[in-house]
């Protein structure tokens, strides 16, 4: 992993995040050295809020993302899965959210389970809910299928950011395509 | 010969990289002594103003950039280390002294702007007045990397050398005489950020 982190940092010279079993402070240290700019925690935050602050008084907010995969349980109630959103655990993704800014989580990374791989569009309820909540950036994730979803969520969704992977793996838009679409919409871009 | 000053900083090795990649011979700078015989000198940084000032101090490096600052050789401080330089910060109550090479402190953006804070991502520069020789080949509205809660206030309105705007207007980076420093991370600013780090390179070349 920290090879793979190391490689891809030596040529990008652009913002990397880095997430997926970190579970302590030393783990976000040996993946920052390895050349990320941010640690991106999920299962470990739920499992343990206080790694979010003291991942923060040490590396900074800025470098604390909080992934949260939410799934709408039921009419008016998203809740927080953990471990790659297997399992459940009862706590309200708003209020997750709230608490791990309150921590020092510096920006959250908010992916609908429901809407994940489903290319049907983000879930702009849930993304809006947890935009004005908190004020700290708010990415959006789960659900690109096209140009449209993608200024939805950054419009309705109130979200900063969007997310997507499939589209851009699989060809069918560029990042360029997006940038220029969401230029069109209003929504500020940074060309290069 | 750049000299990297080594305090633990997370963002070193991009740094490192980055400088590089744009033809310079970097030494990490672990002890003081490191950076003797050097032509320039980096102070990289991310974090907390505090733990980067105690962890420059505990390995002697707090006095050896000072001194080194002062001996008239080029030197680049990023985001913590821009902020290292001035007299002291906000952050956390902070008790630490910084270099006190420039005068003013540290402060934490407005909460009333109703942005969101830190301000993670890309922003543009404004090139402010004179010809720091940071920025040859780079045109005023460009956008660099920034992710920070905190920038410096100088009290020399002077050594600003581009100012940007997020809710209020604040100095992104400052020059004066040797010593260049941003807010915004070169090494992560693609294009921009690696014309920036040649310049700087160029520039420690031509003193030499």
């Amino acid at each position: 992993m920290v090879d793979v982190i190391e490689r891809a940092a030596d040529q990008c010279f652009m913002p990397l995040t880095v997430g997926g079993g970190l579970r302590s402070v030393k783990d976000m240290y040996t993946m920052l050295r390895a050349g990320a700019d941010k640690i991106s925690i999920n299962s470990s935050a739920l499992a343990n809020p206080d790694l979010i602050r003291s991942g923060a008084e040490k590396f900074g907010s800025q470098c604390i993302v909080v992934s949260i995969d939410a799934k709408n349980v039921a009419p008016e109630r998203w809740e927080v899965f953990s471990h790659g959103g297997r399992r459940t655990t009862g706590r309200e993704a708003v209020d997750w959210a709230k608490q791990a800014v309150s921590l020092g989580a510096g920006e959250i990374v908010l992916n609908s389970i429901d809407a994940d791989g489903t290319k049907a569009g983000f879930d702009l309820v849930i993304t809006k809910r947890v935009s004005e909540a908190v004020g700290v950036p708010v990415v959006a994730s789960g659900g690109a299928g096209n140009l449209d979803h993608m200024a939805a969520v950054l419009l309705e969704g109130k979200a900063d950011a969007v997310l997507a992977a499939s589209i851009f793996h699989f060809g069918e838009y560029t990042v360029g395509d997006v940038k220029k679409f969401l230029a069109t919409k209003g929504i500020p871009v940074r060309f290069v | 010969m750049i000299g990297l000053i080594d305090y633990g900083s997370g963002n070193l090795r991009s740094v490192h990289k980055a400088l590089v990649k744009v033809g310079a011979q970097v030494r990490i700078a672990q002890r003081p002594e490191e950076l003797t015989g050097v032509r320039a000198a980096v102070l990289p940084g991310v974090g907390a103003f505090d733990d980067c000032i105690q962890a420059l101090r505990g390995r002697g490096l707090l006095e050896a950039a000072r001194g080194f600052i002062k001996s008239g050789r080029p030197f680049l401080g990023i985001c913590v280390g821009y902020q290292a330089l001035f007299e002291k910060s906000e952050e956390f109550h902070s008790c630490a002294a910084g270099l006190g090479v420039f005068q003013g402190k540290v402060v934490r953006f407005s909460d009333s702007s109703g942005l969101k804070i830190p301000q993670i991502g890309w922003n543009q520069l404004e090139i402010v007045g004179r010809e720091c020789p940071l920025y040859r080949g780079i045109a005023s509205g460009s956008y660099v990397y920034f992710v920070h809660s905190f920038f410096p206030k100088p009290t020399d309105l002077s050594i600003v050398a581009t100012r940007t705007v997020y809710g209020e207007t604040f100095a992104s980076s400052v020059w004066r005489d040797n010593v260049f420093a941003t807010q915004f991370h070169p090494e992560k600013s693609q294009k921009v950020g690696l014309q920036l780090l040649r310049n700087f390179v160029e520039f420690a070349n031509q003193r030499a």
